[in-house]
C-alpha cells in the first residue's frame, strides 16, 4: 500500500469520510480547550457526568421525535444545562460540595432517561445515541458541529481573561467584578453545547473522550497554558484523522477508533512526555544552577 | 468624611453572628491594625468590609471614592499549580482598566514592571507561579495590589508564615501607601509590629473591646478583657447547667 493510499486515498475517494473529517476537527477545535480548562479546573470527571447527564434529554427526545437533530440537541442541552444548574444551586446553598451534588444529579438524570427508554420498551436504535454515526454527518449536522465549534472559539476569547482569573484566584475575580459567577455559568454551558456536538458524532459515551484525552496527554508537553490549548488541540485533530484512516483500514467502529487513536496519543505522553513523563525521568539530568 | 463606616454592623454566617454592634469610622489615609485573639472576628470584619459577605443587620458605609477596595485575603486561595507566569498573576491588578478585552499596552507593562520590582521579584517574571517559595508568593500578591492602585487596602494576616525580610520589605509597602494617604486596614498577630508601625489599633473579640491610639489600646486589661470575651462560656449552655 503506498503513502498516498493509505493516508489521502480513503479521504480523496470517499465523501462520508471528508465529511467525517470535518465534523471530528471541527469538534477538536472547540473541545481541546475546554478540555485543558476542565483538566486545569481538576473537572475532568464533571466532563463525564455531564455526558452522562446528556443521554435522557436526547433519548426522551429521540423517542417523542425520532432521529431529529435538532430535537435531539435541544433535548441534550436543556438535560445538561439543568443537572449543571441545579448541581452549582445546590453546592452554593447547601452543606454539600459540587462534585457531591453533580453526582446525585447526573445519577439521577441517567437513571430517569434509561427508565424512559425501557418504559416504551421499543427496538430503538439506542447505538446512534449511545455511539454515535460520525460516517454519517449530514449537511445539517455537519454544520450544527461547525457552528457550535466556532461559537466555542469566539466565547472563550471573549471568557479567556476571567475565565483564567476565575480558575487561579476565584476569590480576587470576586473582589473586583461580579463576572465571576456568569463565567462559571457560560463555561459549563460550552462544555455542555459541545458534548452535545460531540454526541451527534461520537455518541455520549464517547463525546467526552475527544475534550479530556488530548488535553490531559498535552499536559505531558507543555507547561505553559497557550501552549497546552495549542497541543490539546493538535492531539484532538491527530487522533480523527488517525483514528478515521484505522477505522477505515482495520473496519473498526470509527467513533471508538479516534477516541483509542487519542489515548495512545495519552499512553505515548506518559511514557515520552517532557513534562515528567515516565521514561523522561529515567533519563539522568543535571539540575540547573541555582 | 470617613473611608469606612460601621453603621452598628454585625457580621456572621447562619444567622450566628461572629463580629457584633460595630460602630464607629475609619478615617480616610489611617493606618488600622485589627487585632484579637483566633476566633474574634477579624477575617470576617474585612470580609464584610471587602463586601465578600453581607452583614446580618447594620451597614458598612464607604466613601464615594474609597468604593474602589484592594483585598488581600488569609492566604489568598490561588490555584498555584495552575500553569501561568508570575508576570501574568501579577497582571490581574489591571483588571478594573483592561476588563474582558482591553489590550495591555507599553504603560501598562511598565507599570506591570514597576511593581513587580517594587516588591523585589525583577528576574522572575516569567516563572510558573507554582515555582515561588510561600514568601515569593506574597511577594507576587502585593504587586498586584500595587497594580489595583485602590483607595482602600484590607489586608488579611499578610504576613504569616513569612520571614523577617520579606516581612520588612512587604512592611514598607504599607508605610508608601500610608505616605500615598491610602487607607490600610491590615489583620495582625505580631504586637511587635503593630507598635512600630500601626499608629491605630481596633481590637476585637465578638464586638469592639477598644479602638484608638494603638498604645492606649494594646494594654494588658484590654488584651485580658478580649482573651475573656472568647473563652467565655455561652451564656445559654450556663442556663442549661443549671435548669437540669
Amino acid at each position: 500500500m503506498s503513502p498516498y493510499d493509505a493516508v489521502i486515498g480513503p479521504f480523496a475517494e470517499f465523501e462520508f469520510m471528508r465529511r467525517a473529517l470535518a465534523g471530528s476537527i471541527a469538534l477538536s477545535l472547540g473541545a481541546g480547550p475546554l478540555g485543558v480548562f476542565l483538566m486545569l479546573r481538576r473537572m475532568s470527571l464533571v466532563g463525564d457526568a455531564m455526558a452522562h447527564a446528556i443521554l435522557p434529554g436526547a433519548a426522551t427526545a429521540y423517542l417523542l421525535t425520532g432521529l431529529s437533530l435538532g430535537w435531539m440537541t435541544v433535548g441534550g442541552l436543556a438535560a445538561g444545562l439543568a443537572v449543571a444548574l441545579l448541581a452549582g444551586a445546590v453546592a452554593r446553598t447547601t452543606a454539600l460540595e459540587e462534585d457531591a451534588s453533580l453526582a446525585a444529579f447526573y445519577l439521577l438524570s441517567l437513571a430517569l432517561g434509561v427508565t424512559l427508554v425501557s418504559v416504551r420498551g421499543s427496538s430503538i436504535d439506542l447505538l446512534h445515541v449511545l455511539f454515535g454515526s460520525v460516517l454519517a454527518l449530514d449537511d445539517a449536522t455537519l454544520l450544527l458541529l461547525a457552528g457550535i465549534s466556532s461559537v466555542t472559539v469566539l466565547a472563550l476569547a471573549v471568557l479567556f481573561r476571567p475565565l483564567v482569573m476565575e480558575s487561579v484566584d476565584p476569590g480576587f475575580l470576586r473582589s473586583v467584578s461580579r463576572m465571576g459567577g456568569p463565567t462559571h455559568l457560560a463555561f459549563l454551558g460550552l462544555v455542555v453545547l459541545n458534548l452535545v456536538a460531540g454526541f451527534h458524532a461520537l455518541g455520549t459515551l464517547l463525546a467526552v473522550g475527544i475534550m479530556m484525552l488530548p488535553a490531559i496527554a498535552a499536559r505531558f508537553w507543555a507547561k505553559d497554558l497557550t501552549a497546552l490549548i495549542g497541543i490539546a488541540t493538535g492531539i484532538g485533530i491527530g487522533s480523527s484523522v488517525a483514528g478515521l484512516l484505522l477505522s477505515y483500514h482495520a473496519g473498526l467502529p470509527s467513533g471508538p477508533a479516534i477516541i483509542l487513536t487519542a489515548g495512545g496519543a495519552y499512553a505515548a505522553s506518559l511514557l515520552f512526555g517532557t513534562e515528567r513523563g515516565w521514561l523522561t525521568r529515567l533519563l539522568p539530568r543535571r539540575h540547573l544552577e541555582a | 468624611m470617613a473611608a469606612i463606616r460601621f453603621n452598628d454592623l454585625t457580621l456572621g454566617y447562619d444567622r450566628r453572628p461572629v463580629v457584633h454592634h460595630l460602630q464607629g469610622e475609619v478615617r480616610p489615609g489611617a493606618l488600622l491594625a485589627v487585632v484579637g485573639p483566633n476566633g474574634a472576628g477579624k477575617s470576617t470584619l474585612l470580609k464584610g468590609i471587602a463586601g465578600a459577605i453581607e452583614p446580618l443587620s447594620g451597614s458598612v458605609g464607604l466613601d464615594r471614592g474609597a468604593t474602589r477596595i484592594a483585598y488581600l485575603p488569609q492566604a489568598a486561595d490561588v490555584d498555584r499549580r495552575f500553569p501561568i507566569s508570575v508576570l501574568d498573576l501579577v497582571s490581574m491588578g489591571l483588571w478594573r482598566r483592561t476588563g474582558w478585552l482591553g489590550g495591555v499596552g507599553r504603560k501598562d507593562r511598565d507599570a506591570i514592571e514597576h511593581a513587580i520590582a517594587a516588591v523585589g521579584l525583577t528576574g522572575f517574571e516569567d516563572r510558573p507561579i507554582g515555582a515561588l517559595s510561600g514568601g515569593q508568593m506574597q511577594r507576587a500578591l502585593f504587586a498586584r495590589l500595587l497594580l489595583q492602585d485602590a483607595k482602600v487596602i484590607l489586608l488579611d494576616e499578610p504576613l504569616t508564615a513569612i520571614d523577617a525580610k520579606t516581612a520588612a520589605d512587604l512592611l514598607d509597602l504599607v508605610r508608601r501607601w500610608n505616605a500615598e494617604e491610602r487607607t490600610v486596614v491590615a489583620v495582625l498577630h505580631d504586637f511587635e509590629i503593630v507598635k512600630a508601625v500601626f499608629p491605630e489599633t481596633l481590637l476585637v473579640a465578638r464586638e469592639a473591646i477598644a479602638w484608638g491610639p494603638t498604645a492606649d489600646v494594646l494594654t494588658p486589661e484590654n488584651l485580658l478583657k478580649a482573651r475573656r470575651m472568647i473563652e467565655a462560656p455561652d451564656p445559654a449552655a450556663a442556663d442549661c447547667r443549671r435548669a437540669a
